[in-house]
């Protein structure tokens, strides 16, 4: 598979998806969790650009030991890419959406060597 | 006492989502799919798509004939309209997911034509869309005012605001005005006022009535509007303090089951109460309640009909036969899932004539044209109806293309 060079591993950020157009295809690249991840910029729902809208961490409903809903709290472990058009959320560690792990963000293979990032189209 | 820690806001102005909104990169992508899919060939118009009327409420206020109510609303700014107009409960943009909502306000434009223009031909743009009927976002639930004649001069004021400025200046949009059924003798006034306003293509119903559809008071409403061939729509909203409703306790509850019961409610008492047959030639359009509740209330009238024709007397066919001949707007289409229940859908509602796209842009579960184009059961034609043919015969349009498709016609 052909690598690509996007930029230098010092340009990546782990707050905000970075956006590349390679042969008309845009992709976002963000660092997460220490490694690099790269996904296509459309959204499978009607093509938004899925990398990007806010990064949110997933939302849960804490019960108590009589499964009582508590209260709701953030998972900070478990971060999500949200479309900016409709509000789907994705896993940003494996790109699967969270209403439906079947549906996921076209992912690329990256690359980092040299202190450069490359992706594998 | 001890505060919590400031906890992460996820939504930040400073977020660049937000901090650099721009209609046009938003909806870049839209505007793929519309090169991609050649919309440059043929007229699409959206049938329900919205502005947030209370960013001119000073502007739509010097349209008020009333100077109490004039001076309540500009005596504290955009404050004033919560005694003008009811305020929801809710959250459409999703805790500030969906960015366009914080990012409107962010957005530039030039000086002229006016914001609401600039900001409506961005999107249209981009969705590949040639003209749109433009409705108002909290004025919907107006007809939920505890004070008739607030929501009166409210829908006076707003069709006069929205013809003169908006109509009037762009011949891409259109509306069908503002239409207080609450109070049936304005509502006729009203539609006197302006069935011939350039740009109006009908007269709209929001959400909730005071009195039922079928109420005798309203029936020279429906008569004038018959007269003057002018359509009604039923625009869906939900409304949580409904007693129907106040036991959802999340908004995806009651947003999912409030637009679709909005609308089953006046369908049922418009059909069961022979509305089309003492009104046949008024043609009339069901907003913004997805379309999978339509089926469910053919089969549901169809089959107590059968057993209840001494319920209805004043019908001389089946429920879901009158049903077949009005007219309905697309979103928000159920998608996920349930390819061949929308094909039956759309065999059941006629949809090949009697659907219209729609987008519901700027809100949160807008569709794209290509929620219709991309359906793989339609014919090329009849996704071109439903795109924009259909509206243009309902409405009785003079097509008006988008500048980009015109010049992209011309360099071929």
């Amino acid at each position: 598979m052909p690598e690509k060079l996007l930029c230098a591993t010092a340009d990546l950020s782990d707050t905000t998806a970075k956006i590349f157009e390679i042969e008309g295809v845009e992709i976002g690249v963000i660092r997460h969790n220490d490694t690099v991840v790269a996904y296509r910029n459309i959204c499978p729902h009607q093509g938004g650009p899925v990398c990007e809208g806010l990064k949110m961490p997933r939302v849960c409903d804490e019960l108590d030991e009589q499964k009582r809903s508590v209260r709701q709290s953030f998972d900070t472990t478990e971060m999500h890419f949200v479309c900016p058009w409709h509000g789907w959320e994705f896993k940003i560690e494996t790109g699967e959406a969270i209403g439906d792990p079947k549906i996921r963000l076209s992912r690329y293979k990256v690359i980092e060597r040299d202190a450069q990032i490359y992706v594998e189209v | 006492m001890t505060m919590p820690q400031n906890p992460l806001n996820y939504s930040s102005d400073a977020d660049p989502a937000i901090k650099e909104f721009d209609t046009t990169k938003l909806l870049k992508n839209a505007r793929k799919q519309a090169l991609e899919r050649n919309y440059k060939d043929f007229f699409i118009c959206d049938v329900d798509s919205h502005h947030y009327e209370t960013e001119a409420l000073p502007e739509i206020l010097q349209y008020m004939d009333d100077p109490v109510l004039r001076h309540l609303g500009l005596s504290a700014g955009n404050v004033g309209r919560a005694g003008l107009i009811p305020q929801a409960i809710g959250s459409q943009d999703m805790a500030g997911r969906v960015t366009r909502y914080p990012g409107r306000s962010k957005e530039t434009v030039p000086p002229t034509p006016h914001r609401d223009i600039t900001l409506t031909r961005r999107w249209m743009d981009a969705l590949g869309v040639d003209m749109a009927c433009l409705f108002p976002t909290p004025m919907l639930l107006l007809a939920t005012h505890p004070q008739p004649e607030v929501e009166v001069a409210m829908a006076r004021a707003y069709n006069r605001w929205l013809c003169e400025r908006i109509l009037e200046e762009d011949k891409r949009m259109c509306s069908m005005v503002y239409l207080p059924i609450n109070e049936p003798h304005e509502a006729e006034r009203i539609i006197d006022e302006f069935a011939e306003r350039k740009g109006v293509v009908g007269f709209l119903s929001t959400g909730y009535l005071k009195r039922p559809i079928h109420d005798n008071a309203n029936m020279r409403i429906f008569s004038k509007l018959e007269e003057h061939g002018m359509p009604l729509g039923f625009h869906a909203v939900y409304n949580w303090s409904d007693s129907s409703l106040s036991q959802l306790n999340k908004f995806i509850s009651v947003h999912a089951l409030g637009f679709a019961f909005c609308n089953i409610i006046h369908m049922t008492n418009w059909v069961m109460n022979g509305m089309p047959e003492r009104f046949p030639k008024l043609r009339t359009m069901w907003i913004e309640s997805g379309l999978a509740w339509i089926p469910f209330l053919m089969q549901r009238l169809d089959n107590e009909y059968m057993m209840r024709t001494s319920d209805a007397p004043l019908l001389k066919k089946k429920p879901s036969d009158y049903m077949r001949e009005m007219f309905y707007s697309s979103q928000p289409m159920e998608l996920v899932d349930n390819r061949e229940a929308l094909e039956v859908t759309f065999k059941m509602i006629n949809a090949e004539t009697q659907l219209l796209y729609s987008s519901d842009y700027p809100h949160w579960d807008m569709d794209l044209p290509s929620t219709i184009y991309d359906l793989p059961f339609l014919g090329e034609q009849a996704k071109r109806d439903i795109l924009g043919g259909n509206a243009q015969k309902l409405f009785n349009l003079a097509p008006t293309m988008s500048e980009w498709k015109l010049e992209a016609r011309k360099a071929g």
